[in-house]
């Protein structure tokens, strides 16, 4: 990653410690992932050991070490959403993308991630690519929200 | 933004902006909350403004950007003053319509009206509206009324005049007393008196105390708080400046869980105005006293809901709760004293100072005083966020205003706390909703979300969601919370599969009561409710489960099988297209079936029949 | 400020809001830990020290290793409830890690076994925190952290890579109650030892771990020496 905007960022949050996660919440918005390297030069800089920094960024489930895909697919797993047949809709995406639950595809296309709860209850089930929901989702509409993203991306 | 040097000013800078209000103006209030930005209101935004430049009536229509309404299942949703008129369902092609036909000649237009699904009646303005009949708006009152990123909105309709109160007519000790006498309990679960937290705090030694909204949100099902910051910050601001003076703190924190960027953007907003106009920073109101307020975004942990959790986490570390004395009060954040409330408890403080704590002390029952936002969602006809006083009945909330349980199906149970609470069954639904009956039948008022179930919800996969929710939730510190979850998880799991045996119930029982007692934190502590209350209610349940490993709800894969209704089925091939593992056979126009060596149980041919010919065995 | 709490049914006197384990001590009373250390500030994960308090008329289980000392105090070290709550705990430390001997032993002593629960698993870290804790505030280096949550927490060098601040000293193998930490030997230098844990390893000691005639920093070393030793001889 850009060291510049690493070191802005750390800059932003005057290099205190406390502000660890807001640090790796900016570097992730720019990066989609945690890269090692950007933490290392983090906890130098900082002079945060990098066991704590390791802890963090694997404690929050908002962070990722790894990349991930182009679009992100949140299937809400929120109690309403449950009872409306959650489940069953995280079944047909990972049956369509051939993934598991926070898996990302090898094209680096999709990643799925399960969310416990959106807050947009009175729309159960839903399913929010990217930024787009998708209110009152039922398995046999996933195939076709999916096609979209591919095909768009295909574009 | 005018700056607001004295309390008199404000009250003057109230008079200009009601003065400056254009009483010919049509304002149109569109909701653009979370639940319908969902269903496109940004959208529908969009082909207003294009509409309302079209005609040129950039001067005459305002559309007021508001946010949640409540109803949120019906969004888009619209009110258009000064009629009141309300509609719901709006998608951007109705635009031209609502502009010549409703704005311009008055007439209003019945396919966007709400439609009464049973009595088939429509209802033309917000509050006849059956919904809202037996709710009391008082918390909620501003959302979807005022411009949430708008300070003036919010105080022409009377906002800070309690901060003006407090800060010109009020002690300290004054402020903490009303809060007491109020009966005020906190909103985010536990129910601690708010006004004794704030006593505890505010004689506590120290210098530097802390002030903390929390808005971490975390039990699925529950979302009034992400409403309450979306559509009316500047409430929540005003109570902590409220606290914040009471307590004697100089710093606030609002904490909230970054799922809800429109929350953490509006209460930005909202700060940053509040700063511009002197009632955030150094000597608020001519005062002397200083009060600043930083946001923190959570990082998507459940856990740091839990009161200790949140301030390890603000402090830049991984949420682990610590054990608890010392309390926050006497040490919280970074050590100091601190005072951390839900950020729904806050918006409650300036109701209570500017009406008093004998009129606040007057709404609700003996314990439990004034009203509530809860979440009404599941398998309920109106789903949305309701406010209605304590003590409101079960049946009340449920039937009368949630119209009862979708498609006619039966009423199972429902589901209060998130995954510290418990399920409620029929037997219990003429209950008064407080914070002590609630927990007398097993379940806590949590932070209000209400999951209703019905006859397709299945008992011990709900107690196995929230187990299994806990599972990657929990810290994972203590050996009673992460073992004890996870030999829970195993057993109802095992139960679920159609593996369960005997014993099973009672080797629930023995970990739900050890990890009760036992466990570091409120998280693990309540864990349990879910477990418990199913067995205490849906022994039968279970019993099925595990004896004649049958799932009558049709949701344990294992525990049912998918057949077709010869009698209803009229072949309409549909099934037999859609089915992803070619399970389905027959021919059209005459009865299909399903192979069960075939079938995966997607549910795809269930969902889809419009007979409800597919049936669950 | 001292304060006289009851410890079953002794009149002890310590600090207020020390830990009730304190006064456990003063009485003579034994406690069973597995994440307490007295060179250590408390921790409260393995739960097994709980004890019965009366506390303004209220009865409960807390741990004695972390809950604060204070007027009045009524504690039962040795209830029902508390040997009930200890046995479950070694019982699911059991289901975790089944073939430690000290777990095998503490489940004899409490009178249980493996049976109620069917799963096993292969783990030997039961996450007491011990190594981590000491590696931080004993050692000063901070090279063996926590990670994850849940029940996916463990113990884990940053990227379960070979730490690269790692001191070599080996407290952790010495520390860790149920020896998950190993000191192993190279392969194609013997005298060439590591500590590995797991997936992670920690570097190898540049003197082969020769302490006695160990020149760097011979007597921090020797400090933390002490303090294991005179861990290990009370836990006897």
């Amino acid at each position: 990653m850009d060291i510049e905007k690493v070191d802005r960022i750390l800059e932003e949050h005057e290099y205190r410690h406390s502000a660890i996660i807001g640090i790796m919440q900016d570097v992730q918005d720019i990066e989609n992932y945690l890269p090692e390297e950007t933490l290392r030069y983090i906890s130098d800089k900082l002079e945060l050991n990098l066991t704590k920094i390791f802890d963090v960024a694997t404690f929050y489930k908002a962070f990722s070490l790894v990349p991930r895909g182009r679009h992100t697919i949140k299937v809400c797993c929120g109690t309403a959403c449950h009872l409306a047949g959650a489940a069953r809709n995280l079944d047909q995406v990972e049956r369509t993308l051939h993934i598991k639950a926070e898996e990302t595809t090898d094209d680096r296309m999709f990643s799925i991630e399960t969310v416990n709860c959106l807050g947009a209850c009175a729309l159960a089930p839903v399913v929010v690519v990217d930024e787009d929901y998708y209110d009152a989702v039922k398995p046999g509409k996933i195939e076709k929200i999916l096609s979209y993203y591919r095909s768009e991306s295909e574009r | 933004m005018q700056k607001i040097r004295t309390i008199s000013d404000l009250e003057d800078i109230r008079e200009s902006i009601l003065q400056d209000k254009d009483s010919e103006k049509t304002i149109i209030r569109l909701c653009l909350s979370t639940g319908c930005r969902a269903q496109k209101s940004l959208k529908v935004n969009e082909a207003l403004e294009n509409e309302i430049k079209k005609y040129g009536l950039q001067n005459k229509i305002e559309i007021k950007k508001t946010g949640c309404h409540g109803f949120c299942e019906m969004g888009p949703i619209m009110v258009i003053e000064p009629a009141n008129i309300f509609y719901c369902n709006v998608k951007p092609k109705y635009a031209g319509d609502i502009i010549s036909e409703t704005v311009l000649n008055g007439n209003v237009i019945n396919r966007l009206l709400w439609k009464d699904p049973l009595t088939k009646e429509l209802t033309k303005t917000e509050k006849d509206f059956p919904v809202y009949r037996k709710q009391r708006k008082n918390v909620f009152y501003n959302s979807g009324k005022i411009d949430p990123t708008d300070i003036d909105d919010y105080i022409a309709a009377g906002g800070y005049s309690a901060l003006g109160k407090a800060l010109a007519t009020m002690t300290p000790p004054e402020i903490v007393k009303t809060v007491v006498d109020s009966g005020l309990r906190g909103r985010g679960g536990g129910g601690f008196p708010t006004g004794i937290k704030w006593r505890i705090c505010s004689a506590a030694p120290g210098d530097i105390k802390y002030i903390i909204a929390n808005g971490d949100e975390g039990d699925p099902g529950a979302f009034m708080d992400r409403s309450l910051m979306e559509g009316d910050p500047h409430a929540i601001i005003e109570g902590m400046i409220i606290a914040a003076f009471a307590i004697g703190a100089n710093q606030g924190f609002i904490y909230i869980r970054k799922e809800y960027p429109i929350a953490i953007d509006h209460l930005s907003i909202a700060i940053k105005q509040a700063e511009e106009c002197g009632l955030l920073g150094n000597d608020i109101l001519g005062t002397g006293f200083n009060f600043t307020i930083k946001i923190d975004r959570g990082a998507g942990a459940f856990v740091c809901g839990e009161e200790t959790a949140l301030m390890i986490s603000i402090e830049g570390r991984s949420g682990i709760p610590r054990s608890r004395p010392p309390y926050p009060a006497f040490e919280g954040l970074w050590g100091k004293p601190t005072v951390i409330n839900n950020v729904e408890t806050f918006a409650n403080i300036p109701k209570i100072i500017l009406k008093g704590a004998d009129w606040y002390s007057s709404i609700g029952t003996s314990t439990s005083k004034g009203t509530k936002i809860f979440s009404l969602v599941g398998k309920v006809r109106n789903t949305g966020l309701i406010e209605v006083e304590m003590g409101t009945t079960l049946r009340e909330i449920i039937f009368d205003i949630g119209g009862g349980v979708r498609k006619g199906k039966r009423f199972k149970a429902v589901q209060t706390g998130g995954p510290s609470g418990g399920c409620i069954p029929i037997s219990r639904i003429d209950m008064p909703i407080d914070y002590d009956s609630l927990k007398d039948a097993g379940a806590i008022m949590g932070s209000g979300g209400m999951i209703v179930m019905d006859e397709t919800s299945c008992m011990v996969d709900v107690a196995r969601y929230f187990i299994n929710f806990l599972l990657f939730e929990s810290c994972g510190k203590c050996i009673p919370c992460r073992e004890g979850l996870k030999q829970m998880h195993h057993i109802l799991t095992n139960i679920c599969e159609g593996l369960g045996e005997k014993g099973d119930i009672e080797r629930l029982e023995e970990l739900a009561h050890f990890m009760m007692a036992t466990s570091l934190c409120g998280l693990g502590g309540t864990a349990p409710n879910p477990v418990l209350s199913t067995i205490r209610y849906f022994r039968d349940e279970y019993d099925a489960h595990i004896y004649d490993k049958k799932c009558s709800a049709g949701v344990c894969k294992n525990l049912f099988e998918y057949v077709i209704d010869a009698e209803l089925c009229n072949g309409c091939t549909i099934c037999k297209l859609k089915c992803p593992e070619k399970a389905i056979s027959g021919e059209k126009k005459k009865p299909h079936s399903i192979n069960p060596l075939l079938c995966i149980k997607c549910g795809i041919c269930f969902n889809l029949c419009k007979r409800e010919a597919i049936r669950v065995k | 400020m001292k304060v006289s709490v009851i410890i079953d049914g002794q009149m002890v006197q310590i600090e207020q809001g020390a830990p009730i384990i304190d006064a456990a001590k003063k009485a003579g009373i034994f406690i069973p830990t597995l994440c307490y250390h007295e060179a250590l500030k408390p921790y409260g994960s393995c739960c097994l020290c709980i004890v019965e308090v009366i506390q303004d008329g209220q009865r409960r289980l807390v741990t004695s290793c972390n809950f604060p000392a204070a007027v009045g105090m009524e504690i039962f070290t040795n209830t029902a409830r508390v040997r009930q709550s200890r046995r479950m705990i070694v019982e699911l430390l059991l289901v975790r890690c089944p073939d430690v001997p000290l777990l095998q032993t503490m489940a004899k002593q409490m009178g249980t076994g493996l049976s109620r629960f069917k799963t096993r698993e292969a783990n030997e870290c039961i996450l007491c925190g011990l190594c981590v804790r000491f590696c931080e505030e004993v050692v000063g280096v901070g090279a063996i952290g926590l990670a994850n949550r849940g029940v996916d927490r463990e113990v884990a060098t940053p990227f379960k890579m070979a730490s690269d601040v790692c001191i070599g000293c080996g407290s952790c193998t010495y520390i860790c109650p149920t020896g998950c930490i190993k000191m192993v030997s190279d392969r194609k230098t013997p005298n060439l030892r590591s500590l590995k844990m797991g997936n992670c390893s920690l570097v190898p000691c540049p003197n082969s771990y020769q302490c006695e005639t160990c020149q760097i920093e011979q007597e921090f070393f020797k400090d933390i020496k002490r303090v294991i030793a005179e861990f290990r001889s009370k836990g006897q």
